[in-house]
């Protein structure tokens, strides 16, 4: 459906992309995470023609991107992280008398339309405000609605829920959610909750280049590592300094309370943590082996802090 | 896809005031020529203690007059109209990141910068109509009536004029990359093309030119200038096909 190959994109001394290659199934959620600066703002644009590659190739339902008198604008709908409109324009016209009518949808249907997705993104209240006085997170809605106008098999989204709050993201999660299996979906973010709810597949890039791509539950799988959460009320002391020097543990990190110590082996590893935390006298209110998340595989692969 | 990118074009203008202020200076600057030609005279020979024999030397104003006032009122407020209208027109578009928005549909790049073109020009000649309507209108009030084919002939010239720095407007548009940048572009396109009016003999191929052949158009006169509006012709052509060229292979 979606399929990349080596494509190569510099911009001066930066090499934005350095041989990135991937590819999504038909009808998937595809998560596309990396650090900022990773190359994913990059391939969305290649992918949407508004930047070409030095060299290598993607495909879009089979048709090559780039090529002269292919056109694959009308197969995709395009979420840009910061979506911009005419601000003298209402979001009713934006999307009824200017952007449906660009992909042949007219008179009623495009009314008809314009109106279910500004219901379905929450804006229909503010149909005929001007676009000038919306908030970040209407414009992020309002972009959504635009990308989806001529329900297109493929969606290419970067960060659309980065600006929106709790509710306003669970909206959209579950929007993504009913669209899985009808559209194919490129969702790019570095948020990993988001991508641990939506997507069936991961690919995580970073310096322009895929480090790992695999279904999110096999993504998991291969990159299991035990690991041990641990929260004390008087904080770990000295206990940090031992434990870092471990055979057994791998790494250990500390946020608010809460140590969680990657370890080789669970079971030689549990009983002289027990024994380390109860003589150093910390009070332990939890002790537990948990499964890893995606952001522990994120961060062990880019080696990078991910934001919550 | 025309009919939509022109329509948002004109709502544009219209809802940004753009059109609006560019037809009431055009509406106010064909009242005030005639208004100016016939009373200037008259309020220069009211000056209390003009001296002796000056009264008698200012001349009575003409018909001639009136169309050499219109003349240079509606080429310089034009072309100063017309650079501001034009300047923002593809560079404001990817300055905020809208042209990255459109691009992602299904719009040809050529046929986006030959709408915005289209839409320009179309401003212009309404501006021209209703420049022109009031000129004739006060002109036949205060002198006589004005030849009306002859009249519109030379509007037509001034309009091919204004187009002229239209395109050389929207060609810096949409090479620069912001709307400061593309007004430079125009102003710069605008004092190389006077400069290059100025210079004897090669004064008279340039789109400058067509604005005398107006003059002459309408009094009778006998001055022709085709070289000129084929100079002002292929000035507008060259722009536009380089403008859509770089347009297509811009990165935006």
């Amino acid at each position: 459906m979606i399929r990349i190959e080596n494509l190569v994109k510099t911009y001066g001394p930066v090499h934005a992309l350095d041989g990135l290659s991937l590819s999504v199934e038909a009808g998937a959620v595809y998560g596309f995470l990396g650090p900022n600066g990773a190359g994913k703002t990059t391939s969305m644009r290649i992918l949407s023609g508004l930047a070409r590659p030095d060299s290598g190739r993607a495909w879009i339902l089979d048709k090559e991107i780039g090529i002269p008198g292919t056109d694959i604008r009308s197969l995709i709908g395009v979420l840009p992280e910061e979506p911009t409109f005419y601000s003298w324009m209402t979001a009713r016209e934006y999307l009824r008398d200017f952007i449906a009518p660009l992909y042949k949808i007219h008179g009623q249907k495009a009314a008809g339309r314009a109106d279910e997705l500004l219901e379905i993104v929450t804006l229909k209240d503010a149909a005929n405000r001007r676009i000038g006085g919306f908030s970040r997170g209407m414009r992020q809605r309002l972009g959504l609605a635009q990308a989806l106008v001529h329900q297109p098999p493929v969606l290419l989204l970067d960060e659309p829920v980065s600006a929106l709050d709790p509710a306003g993201r669970k909206e959209v999660l579950d929007l993504i959610e009913t669209l899985r299996g009808q559209t194919t979906i490129l969702l790019s973010t570095h948020i990993l909750a988001d991508v641990e709810r939506v997507c069936d597949m991961v690919g995580i890039i970073a310096k322009g280049r895929l480090i790992v791509q695999d279904r999110r539950e096999d993504l998991l799988a291969r990159y299991v590592t035990p690991l041990f959460e641990i929260e004390s009320d008087n904080g770990f002391g000295h206990w940090l300094e031992w434990v870092g020097k471990q055979p057994f543990v791998t790494n250990v990190t500390v946020s608010n309370h809460t140590a969680r110590v990657l370890v080789t082996d669970v079971e030689k590893a549990q009983k002289p943590l027990l024994e380390s935390l109860a003589s150093e006298s910390l009070r332990v209110r939890r002790f537990e082996k948990v499964h890893p998340s995606l952001e522990d595989v994120f961060l062990r692969l880019t080696g990078k802090e991910a934001q919550p | 896809m025309i009919r939509t990118l022109l329509r948002k074009e004109f709502r544009e203008q219209w809802r940004t005031w753009k059109m609006i202020v560019f037809l009431a200076v055009f509406l106010i600057t064909g009242i005030i020529s005639p208004l100016l030609a016939k009373y200037t005279p008259v309020l220069l020979r009211s000056i209390p203690n003009l001296p002796e024999g000056l009264a008698g030397i200012i001349p009575n104003p003409t018909v001639a007059d009136s169309v050499a006032q219109y003349l240079k009122n509606i080429s310089q407020f034009g072309i100063l109209l017309v650079i501001l209208l034009t300047m923002g027109v593809v560079a404001q578009e990817k300055e905020r990141g809208t042209a990255a928005m459109l691009l992602t549909k299904p719009v040809s790049r050529s046929a986006l910068i030959l709408v915005k073109w289209l839409a320009g020009m179309t401003t212009v000649l309404a501006g021209l109509a209703v420049a022109g309507l009031a000129c004739l209108a006060y002109t036949l009030v205060l002198f006589e009536p004005l030849p009306f084919g002859s009249f519109w002939g030379m509007n037509l010239l001034i309009f091919i004029y204004l187009g002229v720095y239209l395109s050389v407007t929207l060609l810096a548009s949409t090479l620069a990359r912001s709307q400061v940048m593309a007004a430079a572009g125009g102003f710069g396109g605008l004092i190389l093309l006077l400069i290059l009016g100025s210079i004897p003999r090669l004064g008279d191929y340039m789109p400058g030119h067509l604005v005398a052949w107006g003059n002459s158009l309408t009094l009778n006169g006998n001055l022709s200038a085709w070289p000129a509006l084929g100079v002002a012709v292929g000035i507008i052509a060259v722009t536009l096909i380089i403008a859509c060229l770089s347009f297509e292979r811009e990165e935006i």
